[in-house]
């Protein structure tokens, strides 16, 4: 469904002194993974691992310094906006901070209707209905703005919106992040049955591989912009190969460890 | 070491933290843990004589060896004491420190204002050791770098090279690691757990994170509605906790338990805003063995130190 193949992405820092070179940031080093069609696909890493980078990359709204991305068979980079339709259609972003993705002056409806109108599909106002009871939201609030809306509650309204033009790939950013545990558990829970119920390939970008042990099936493991382990989640979380993966899940805080009497010492003895 | 009783913060008429009891020994550790509009941060800004002139505080704070009463206590006391006898970490680093001042003045800055040494040279010798202690390298070059040419986690561990200082006998920290990556959290977490452990301070740790207060706690308060709903041991509260808010927030956070089809267990609902929780048990509305007695507020179930507000405990299920 996704392929990337050798990508490698390198920002230039702004000159800071009028002689020396540009200093550069390798974002992405050589990165090669294929996503599978219906997989639950994770991707981990810490800041600066260059997660986002990726995400940019495969939503088309980024061109990669080298390599190639390819979305079911058709290439990504080096195509026009117009050429990319197919994309903007079969592939939905959700970012962590709805709050920053909604705008304040749209009515909630006006916002899931967005990318209806945007690839001129007909039936909105139906379309729009069918959505908010998918997400769990009640019809008035398609009346309401933003800001009227809890955090858990906006990220409904981000879902409903990404939803609108049935994609076939949903990926989410940090969804869950910036909710409180209670919250997260029903967001958490509405992404299993939207994938399910549209049968949606969900890539999932998280700095928690608990998290992401939950939702997915498998997992890609970034470090400073390098791929250092991918595969099974369940065997990346129980037996991983890659000293920083082994690092990362003996760094998790666990309620059952830490009543087994796992100490803040232990969570980074080497 | 800091004893809060019968604490009460509102904004005008709207209850915004009701009743709030406990007390943190010197060498313990206690987590404060509930989601956000749960009144913690507010319980925490009240213990540190920070709350804004929008709110009104009642009740009583006291801090071993002060006869005064730290709720309504002069802006001269509390500034003596902020800083030295009680310190205190935050969750925005990049807020909570001078983004025009080198790190390692600001840390000499916290022995100087508080006369802990005479001199300028020796609050830099200070400084350039308590940088050292929160394991940050090459302290004489980092110390001349500003706040924002720092990362998040050495902003974090700059803010606690600054909060031990003066060796506190009070250490707050609110959510000091919500916004770090895992690993860092790590690090720093065992940074406070020694720091403290060291001074034996009274530690009072705010998060939401249950695995966290596990980790670094030995007691713990659950929060919600702005009230204490339950406390006790962690080991006992977070295996068979009794208030059903304690319950559902476990299992809510809980991501290796799922039901049958799969899903997580979620509380129904969402925390109200402030203002808009219900009359009785502030959880009643959310809970699923309210009944009629849950609209007169539960009475405290249990000793001071280890108990819970509900009706309808978990364990009475038994």
């Amino acid at each position: 469904m996704i392929k990337l193949e050798s990508v490698s992405r390198v920002y230039r820092r702004s000159r800071t002194s009028a002689f020396g070179p540009r200093a550069e940031v390798h974002a992405l080093r050589d990165v090669s993974f294929e996503i599978e069609q219906g997989r639950r696909f994770g991707i981990v890493g810490e800041s600066g691992s260059g997660k986002s980078t990726l995400v940019r990359l495969i939503a088309g709204l980024d061109q990669p310094t080298a390599g190639t991305v390819t979305f079911d068979g058709q290439r990504v980079n080096g195509r026009s906006e117009r050429q990319l339709s197919f994309l903007r259609r079969d592939l939905q972003v959700v970012f962590q901070d709805p709050m920053g993705s909604l705008d304040p002056r749209m009515r909630v409806r006006d916002i899931i209707a967005e990318p209806l109108v945007a690839q001129r599909i007909p039936g909105q106002e139906g379309r729009v209905a069918e959505l908010l009871e998918a997400v769990g939201l009640t019809a008035d609030a398609g009346r309401r703005f933003p800001h009227q809306f809890s955090g858990g509650q906006r990220q409904r309204i981000s879902l409903a919106r990404a939803l609108a033009p049935k994609p076939r790939v949903l990926v989410a950013d940090e969804p869950v992040s910036a909710l409180d545990v209670s919250v997260r558990a029903q967001i958490l829970n509405l992404l299993a049955d939207l994938v399910d119920q549209f049968a949606l390939t969900l890539v999932f970008v998280s700095h928690d591989l608990s998290v992401v042990r939950h939702v997915c099936d498998t997992v890609a493991v970034l470090r400073a912009g390098e791929l250092v382990e991918i595969g099974d989640v369940e065997r990346v979380y129980r037996s991983p190969e890659h000293p920083y993966t082994r690092q990362l899940v003996q760094a998790i805080p666990t309620l059952r460890g830490a009543l087994s009497g796992v100490t803040a010492e232990d969570l980074i003895r080497p | 070491m800091l004893k809060v009783d019968g604490l009460n913060i509102a904004a005008g008429e709207l209850p915004l933290v009701s009743d709030v009891s406990f007390t943190v020994a010197g060498g313990e550790r206690v987590g404060l843990i509930g989601e956000s509009g749960s009144g913690k941060s507010l319980t925490a800004s009240a213990v540190f004589g920070l709350l804004s002139d929008d709110v009104s505080a009642a009740g009583s704070v006291r801090l071993e060896g002060v006869d005064e009463n730290l709720v309504g206590a002069s802006e001269n006391l509390l500034s003596s004491l902020r800083g030295s006898r009680l310190a205190m970490v935050f969750q925005e680093p990049m807020t909570a420190l001078n983004p025009s001042m080198r790190i390692v003045d600001q840390v000499a800055e916290a022995r100087l204002i508080h006369r802990t040494v005479g001199d300028r040279a020796a609050a830099h010798r200070d400084a350039l050791r308590l940088l050292e202690q929160v394991r940050l390298r090459d302290v004489a070059e980092l110390g001349r770098a500003y706040p924002h040419q720092l990362s998040g986690g050495q902003r974090q561990r700059v803010l606690l090279a600054i909060a031990l200082a003066n060796d506190p006998d009070v250490l707050i920290c609110d959510e000091p690691t919500t916004a770090l990556d895992v690993t860092v959290q790590a690090q720093l977490l065992d940074l406070i757990v020694k720091g403290a452990k060291e001074r034996t301070a009274a530690l009072l740790f705010i998060t939401h994170d249950l695995a966290v207060v596990a980790t670094v706690c030995e007691r713990v308060l659950v929060m919600y509605g702005g009230r204490i709903v339950e406390s006790g041991p962690v080991a006992e509260v977070l295996t068979a906790p009794e208030h059903r808010y304690t319950k559902g927030l476990l299992d809510a956070s809980d991501l290796e338990t799922v039901d049958e089809g799969g899903r997580l267990h979620a509380i129904a609902g969402a925390v109200p805003a402030a203002g808009k929780f219900p009359s009785g048990c502030v959880f009643r509305n959310r809970c699923p063995r309210a009944d009629e007695q849950c609209e007169v507020s539960p009475p405290w179930f249990g000793e001071p130190a280890h108990g819970h507000a509900c009706w309808h405990p978990v364990g009475g299920d038994a």
